[in-house]
């Protein structure tokens, strides 16, 4: 009897034009093409795309996913349970990337393979934290994937954030903090202290802060340059939050002679910090750096690894000569840290 | 060490002229006397010579990162400067210390040059483990003699006058030689940088101060108006307006001194003009232009501005770009302050004096003559030909006064007409200061081919920010701001909508350019609201304006 080719391979994902796909359960995982069944990792919109048929994500992925795609057929799971489809187990399992995020393991005619979607290991306090979860196959991104990448722990980051705030504040300047809107602005947000002035947080913001707080994610309180009583000298004490498309935009302007900075992993390079031009780089990232991305592979005990986007071609080689079976995976994911500053209307 | 390399970030986080100036001033003010010392060095442009071999370097931190070769270029290759790959990749530290500046490089860094070999990588392992991780970035930058921060000489010269309450020329005087390659700055060293001014330094016979330098203004009266405002041309001596740096030569006790108009000391960079100024008599002050003098002729400023800015003057380069002084005044002959003296006296002085000394890197700048304004006007067409910017007019029985003043004579720049030329607004930049919100700096570009080429393109090749009002700023800003196509950080391209006549003094061929040309001191003479981009003009009409 002849096997049906699809399967042939053996393989539970396999890269297709429309996305990473499934080939026993027929469904995508972050398809970047409109497919009729997508098991979303997380809601940044390199991951979540309009135009799918049906869609299948953690609980805490909701409110996001309906902000950024509007109506949507959506099935939602908690960490840990599972479903199955077209006989393939399918479970979501934290990511500690953004709330929400998760890993996507997949059991099938007894192999298991876990797709990682964007993670980082450092617990951050907005979301759950990364759990490695055993497999045979591991898919794992690498943003990062080079060993200059070491992040500050979260105690030193938030420590030179307020101090930076702290110093301006002393000075009447405002604090202006680009950061991107959706995950980096709410784990700021949660780790700075709030008791060094007001937190002003840009329009892109403020919708998501309210999806964390639903969530039960302990924010301070926030304010919108519109609110009353939001006036120049609250604003020159004042902790600003927006996304990076908000430089140079006449928005800036009521900030008047402030001070600014960029929070990326990216920022750990001089160069890049200064390409960005702007007072202060802090390295801060919701991807694994480089020890982190060792460690997660490494917690999975895998001896299959998928490399998608990022240092593809370094990590591939790193884990081959370390003694994993190791590929790489063609996505279009792209990183949020290396989104283009959008077009000014 | 801790202090340093926070003042290190502190100058690397920031564009800021004055962030700068103010984090230099308090770091000398705080650090011990010891560690300022070197601190100045090092911020003044100061290397010591190579400490360890950079490729031994690479080696022993690849290993301590438990790297392969292959990641360890990956990382570099990303990173883009070795000390900072270093910084990045080491294993945490394993130690602590509390040193400063001075004795990391007493005690640590400049005995391995001494150190044998087969020590250095235990010495060099033990030194990196006791240091955090920004003070690793300094200290490998100062081991691999990269150490650059966007400070100039000028800027630390400045901190320690504020820091002495001194005047910065002094400052400028007292750190000659200072940052010699086996300079070994002490703590006494670094007092006498600051230390208030001796009797010594303030006798005129031994002080290398210049005097204040006199400015010129613009004169752009039409022609038919120069009688009733100037008088006869036989009032005025009128020279050449060179095209250089303006300077100061000072001999005095046996010691040359050059200054620019910026009170830089730029002695060590003229070493030709070094020598000629010790052909001097002390008690001598010069002042004239630095120019670039091949063929009996001066040359563009281009050709200078290969010099400026070089850290090395090798012999090749002082022997293909040959300076020269052009000498227009006498300011000190035999140790007496002539400012006072009548114009052409001081003239008639400086013509005995160059006459007598006769030397080739010491050139009288000539004086020109007229029967009438018209003729005078006739022999200034050749300005651009000459490769000069018109001429100065400076009344015979004027004084010698300071800066823009004209309280005891005047001198006149009569400059000729800028070169010009109608561009595109490609990119524009936000400005600073006053203009930090506005899009006040803005990129140029040309056409590459006439309006009937097919497919021609832009070509950028100019930069301007001055020139416009700020009701016509406000104006250009909202546009950019409506037709921006794409932002980079605080530049933004724009649609081709805006065309603007540019002028510019100078005009040369540079491979360095994009273009294949640059200009010298582009700036906007009025909006062209009245032309559309099609009507701007092409690298071809640009490049007829160049010197043949």
């Amino acid at each position: 009897m002849v096997t049906a080719p699809p399967t042939s391979s053996g393989d539970l994902v396999v890269a297709r034009p429309e996305g990473l796909y499934c080939p026993p359960g027929d469904f995508y995982i972050d398809p970047w093409r409109p497919v009729d069944r997508a098991v979303i990792t997380h809601a940044h919109s390199d991951h979540a795309r309009v135009g799918h048929g049906h869609y299948l994500a953690h609980t805490d992925s909701e409110g996001t996913l309906r902000t950024r795609l509007g109506e949507i057929t959506l099935q939602t799971l908690p960490y840990g349970e599972s479903i199955v489809q077209n006989g393939v187990r399918i479970s979501l399992h934290p990511a500690g990337h953004v709330l929400g995020s998760a890993q996507v393991r997949l059991e099938h005619g007894g192999r298991v393979w876990v797709a990682s979607g964007d993670y980082k290991t450092e617990p951050d306090g907005t979301c759950t934290p990364f759990e490695p979860v055993p497999c045979d196959t591991f898919i794992t991104e690498s943003t990062f994937g080079l060993p200059i990448y070491r992040w500050p722990t979260q105690a030193a980051l938030f420590a030179e954030i307020n101090d930076w705030w702290r110093a301006n504040a002393e000075q009447g300047r405002a604090s202006v903090l680009l950061c991107y809107a959706f995950g980096k602005a709410q784990r700021i947000l949660h780790g700075v202290d709030p008791s060094i002035g007001p937190i002003v947080v840009h329009g892109a913001v403020e919708p998501l802060n309210a999806v964390y707080r639903a969530a039960g994610v302990a924010l301070p309180p926030t304010v919108r340059v519109t609110d009353p009583g939001v006036d120049a000298a609250l604003l020159r004490r004042a902790l600003v939050l927006a996304p990076p498309s908000a430089q140079g935009t006449p928005w800036m302007r009521r900030f008047g002679n402030y001070s600014d900075a960029f929070a990326s992993g990216w920022m750990q390079l001089r160069g890049t910090r200064r390409r960005r031009g702007v007072d202060r780089g802090f390295v801060m990232s919701d991807h694994a750096d480089w020890p982190g991305l060792q460690q997660a592979i490494a917690g999975t005990g895998a001896e299959r690894v998928f490399v998608t986007h990022g240092s593809v071609a370094v990590l591939v080689r790193w884990l081959t000569e370390n003694g994993l079976e190791a590929q790489g995976f063609k996505t279009e994911y792209g990183d949020e840290d290396t989104e283009p500053v959008a077009p000014a209307p | 060490m801790k202090q340093f390399a926070a003042l290190y970030r502190e100058l690397d986080a920031t564009t800021s002229s004055l962030a700068k100036q103010a984090a230099l001033q308090r770091y000398l003010q705080d650090a011990p006397a010891p560690d300022a010392a070197w601190a100045v060095y090092f911020l003044a442009g100061g290397k010591p010579r190579q400490l360890v071999p950079a490729k031994l370097l690479r080696l022993l931190a690849q290993e301590a990162a438990g790297l392969p070769e292959w990641l360890f270029d990956e990382s570099y290759e990303a990173v883009g400067d070795l000390a900072e790959t270093i910084s990045l990749l080491l294993p945490a530290p394993t130690d602590r210390h509390d040193m400063g500046l001075a004795e990391w490089i007493e005690a640590h860094l400049l005995p391995l040059r001494k150190t044998p070999p087969d020590a250095l990588p235990d010495a060099l392992r033990a030194q990196w483990q006791r240091l955090a991780i920004d003070e690793r970035l300094v200290y490998f930058k100062l081991i691999t003699g990269g150490f650059r921060v966007g400070v100039s000489k000028l800027q630390v010269t400045q901190a320690l006058a504020a820091v002495g309450a001194l005047d910065p020329k002094r400052v400028a005087q007292r750190l000659m030689g200072y940052t010699h390659i086996s300079g070994q700055p002490t703590a006494a060293d670094y007092a006498a940088l600051i230390s208030p001014e001796s009797t010594g330094e303030r006798d005129q016979k031994t002080s290398g101060q210049p005097y204040p330098f006199f400015l010129a203004h613009p004169f752009n009266l039409p022609l038919d108006q120069f009688d009733a405002a100037l008088g006869a041309p036989s009032q005025w001596i009128v020279e050449w307006k060179w095209d250089g740096i303006r300077a100061q030569l000072v001999k005095r006790a046996g010691q040359v001194w050059l200054w620019s108009r910026g009170e830089e000391l730029v002695t060590d960079r003229f070493p030709e003009l070094s020598v000629m100024g010790d052909a001097l008599p002390d008690g001598t002050v010069l002042d004239g232009e630095i120019v670039v003098w091949r063929e009996d002729r001066v040359q563009p400023f281009a050709e200078l501005q290969k010099r400026i800015g070089r850290k090395t003057l090798g012999p090749k380069l002082l022997r293909e770009i040959p300076v020269v002084l052009l000498a227009y005044d006498l300011l000190e002959w035999q140790g007496r302050d002539l400012r006072a003296m009548p114009q052409q006296e001081r003239r008639a002085l400086l013509d005995d004096l160059l006459a007598s000394v006769r030397h080739p890197s010491l050139i009288a700048s000539p004086v020109l003559h007229g029967e009438s304004w018209q003729d005078l006007a006739r022999q200034r067409e050749a300005a651009r030909a000459m490769g000069v910017e018109g001429m100065m007019l400076k009344q015979r029985h004027a004084a010698y006064g300071v800066g823009r003043t004209k309280d005891v004579g005047t001198w006149w720049k009569w400059k000729i007409d800028p070169l010009s030329i109608d561009a595109v607004l490609v990119y524009a930049q936000r400005g600073h200061g006053r203009r930090a919100s506005l899009y006040s700096d803005y990129t140029f570009a040309v056409w590459d081919g006439p309006p009937e080429a097919a497919e021609r393109k832009l070509v950028p090749f100019a930069k301007a920010y001055s020139g416009l009002t700020d009701a016509e700023m406000a104006k250009v800003d909202a546009v950019i701001r409506k037709t921006t196509i794409e932002s980079f950080g605080p530049v933004r391209s724009v649609r081709p909508t805006l065309v603007f006549e540019l002028g510019f003094e100078g005009i040369a061929r540079s491979p360095r350019h994009k273009s294949g040309i640059a200009v010298r001191f582009p700036r906007m003479l009025r909006w062209r609201e009245d032309k559309t981009v099609e009507d701007a003009d092409t690298l071809q009409t640009l490049a007829a304006l160049l010197p043949s």
